[in-house]
């Protein structure tokens, strides 16, 4: 009913360009997150859906209908903003009500006092007085619309932003990294409190971050966005566990991805950090690769051998139930780091000589343009499933 | 030690400063206050050599009452403020939507339209008085109260200050509003202008002392005695009827002063606020 389809869009500011060919479709009720660092057109393609940014070409559907030229308020979007965007000169009540006031009175009933004695406009005044009393007390800021946005703290603030967007029900909730101007505290309860709502609507949510946990803990799917492309789609434990693209598997995942240099020699094998590894991958021999490995996929060994490597402990982070270990291993431009379970390592020393296995399995191979190269072209069955499904 | 001399040096330079700001806040009070003073004095006591403030006799019942009743004072003072409210009201509807424009929308042109207004801004009132006074001539406005109004009503002064207020509105405000389908208009009259308050507020209280005080353009514009703004009728009235009649004249004259030195005083707050605020933010 109210699916998103955004075809080759691009958009450009005088010269530089800032969205290349971007095509996405978003399900009815779906809550998709545009995940990017700062300055990769995340915010612009959000903008052109909302229509307060033209773009270049391409063009955007909502729904049945193709909105391309179809002004911000006929779109039956709404949006919070980074900033909250709230009018400071009105109470929490005004702000909240504007945009019902907007669609259910004339102008001629929104005149400042004339209005009041044109017929109907007491009745839909009252109604909208209830609306926006119900959606305040849904969001727990009932007790505070008689204030000013500059009596209320950032949290509040940001609810009443999103009661703003609620009270008129839109098809399609557009937020621009709501939560970055909150503490840390708060933002992971207002995370679990949008997914909420979002939950409860039912309604189609493009939510924009560069907050990697907020894209992973929150979405149906994450776009990943770079530079003006779009890199992959795809729900989060597959642009964790199977990403497409080597920037997406650095982009995700803290701490980092390792990743090595290697070559590929006779017998499946890649030769890397002065040890070899098996690999599957459906190329010439010679070719250079990139061996990606997330740092829990490392285990502890007693000897060396292929399949590990073996290094100098430069560093121990104790987190709790893990420890982060950074590992010197000679061929490789960075230490590595390795993600142990606290309780299955020993005590690890600085200066100690480690050896950390590595399953074939859960090596991630990158060809030298960056692509993802998969064991002879095979996805995981469920993996293509859920594309599928998605597309 | 160390917190002792910049407190000796800043309380010395303190007492420069205030030396400053007393002599100069003398030159401009001195001569008001002298106003004041002859306005309830008695002929004999004016040109008197030894100087007072306070009169010897009383003589402002006299001189107030021969201000308001020789001359058509509050006439005058009526033009003035139906002159002065018109301007203002007609430069805010004006100037608000064009700063607007230029503040906040994409168009081509705006950066040459935007140093047009700077230019406008350049040139003193005067220079365009013997071309508005053809024009009004010809469009046979001169001597009504549209002579006195309609060339001040596009106020590049307004523009360039409301610009630079709603310059420093974030862009996010006026993407909320379009999206809760407030047309561009709208925008401007429910969510900038309320927002500039203090800017309006400031070039309000501008735009009407130099109105009410403006001698020069309706000395050209109207001849006719009951069109005249206060400073003007106080020049005829010297002319015809006060002669060295000089206590009466300071009468008149502190009566026009008064309402501008009241609005002044009830928005000094605002006034400040609007000239520092944009700065500042």
């Amino acid at each position: 009913m109210n699916k998103i389809f955004i075809k080759q869009i691009s958009k450009s500011f005088g010269a530089t360009p800032v969205l290349r060919d971007v095509s996405l479709s978003i399900a009815d009720g779906e809550f998709l997150t545009l995940l990017g660092a700062s300055g990769c057109g995340k915010s612009t393609l959000l903008r052109i859906l909302a229509g307060l940014e033209l773009q270049t070409g391409g063009s955007v559907a909502i729904g049945e209908r193709v909105v391309d030229g179809v002004r911000p308020k006929r779109r039956d979007v709404a949006m919070v903003f980074q900033s909250y965007a709230l009018y400071p000169h009105m109470t929490v009540q005004d702000n909240m009500a504007l945009p019902l006031r907007m669609r259910r009175l004339s102008s001629w009933q929104r005149l400042p006092l004339a209005g009041r004695f044109m017929p109907g406009t007491t009745a839909t005044t009252a109604e909208i007085e209830r609306d926006v009393t119900r959606t305040a007390k849904a969001l727990g800021i009932g007790h505070l619309l008689a204030r000013k946005p500059g009596q209320l703290s950032g949290g509040q603030r940001q609810r009443v932003a999103v009661g703003r967007a609620m009270v008129r029900q839109p098809a399609v909730f557009l937020m621009d990294e709501p939560l970055s101007n909150l503490d840390a505290m708060l933002r992971v309860q207002m995370r679990a409190e949008i997914k909420e709502l979002h939950n409860r609507l039912g309604v189609t949510f493009v939510y924009v971050t560069h907050d990697e946990s907020e894209a992973m803990t929150m979405s149906d799917r994450v776009a990943v966005m770079l530079d003006g492309e779009l890199l992959q789609v795809a729900p989060p434990q597959e642009i964790y566990a199977d990403p497409d693209d080597r920037r997406v598997a650095e982009f995700i995942g803290s701490p980092k991805i390792n990743m090595l240099e290697a070559r590929l020699r006779d017998g499946g094998l890649a030769d890397a950090a002065g040890t070899s590894f098996a690999v599957a991958a459906n190329v010439a021999h010679g070719t250079a690769l990139t061996l990606g490995i997330r740092p829990e996929a490392f285990h502890l060994v007693d000897a060396g051998g292929a399949n590990i490597l073996t290094g100098a402990v430069r560093l121990v982070e104790h987190m709790g139930s893990d420890l982060f270990v950074h590992l010197d291993v000679p061929g490789t431009e960075h230490p590595l780091i390795a993600r142990l379970l606290a309780e299955r390592a020993p005590q690890i020393l600085t200066g100690q000589t480690l050896h950390l296995g590595v399953k074939p399995e859960r090596l991630l191979l990158f060809a030298a343009d960056g692509k993802r190269l998969r064991p002879h072209n095979h996805r995981n069955g469920t993996v293509l499933r859920m594309r599928e499904l998605a597309q | 030690m160390s917190t002792h001399s910049p407190q000796g040096l800043s309380s010395s330079s303190a007492v420069m400063r205030h030396a400053a700001l007393l002599i100069t806040g003398a030159l401009i009070l001195i001569p008001f206050v002298w106003m004041v003073s002859l306005s309830i004095k008695p002929p004999g006591e004016i040109f008197r050599a030894s100087f007072s403030f306070w009169p010897h006799e009383f003589y402002g019942i006299e001189n107030y009452t021969k201000a308001l009743t020789e001359a058509p004072l509050p006439q005058y003072m009526l033009n003035g403020v139906f002159v002065c409210a018109s301007i203002v009201i007609l430069q805010i509807l004006i100037c608000a939507p064009a700063a607007y424009a230029l503040a906040k929308l994409d168009f081509p042109g705006k950066n040459l339209l935007f140093a047009m207004v700077l230019i406008a801004l350049l040139l003193p009132h005067e220079v365009l008085a013997l071309p508005l006074f053809i024009l009004g001539y010809q469009i046979g406005i001169l001597n009504t109260y549209a002579a006195l109004i309609v060339p001040y009503v596009v106020s590049p002064f307004g523009i360039f200050l409301f610009r630079q207020f709603f310059k420093t509105i974030p862009d996010d405000v006026i993407h909320a509003a379009r999206l809760d389908g407030l047309s561009e208009l709208s925008i401007v009259w429910k969510i900038m202008v309320p927002m500039a308050l203090p800017a309006i507020i400031a070039f309000g209280i501008f735009s009407v002392v130099g109105h009410w005080n403006s001698l020069f353009w309706p000395l050209i514009a109207v001849r006719d005695q009951s069109l005249m703004p206060p400073p003007l009728g106080i020049m005829a009235f010297k002319n015809e009827e006060a002669g060295n009649d000089y206590g009466p004249l300071m009468a008149a004259s502190t009566i026009v002063v008064l309402p501008l030195i009241i609005a002044f005083l009830s928005a000094q707050r605002w006034f400040v606020e609007g000239l520092t605020g944009g700065a500042v933010k």
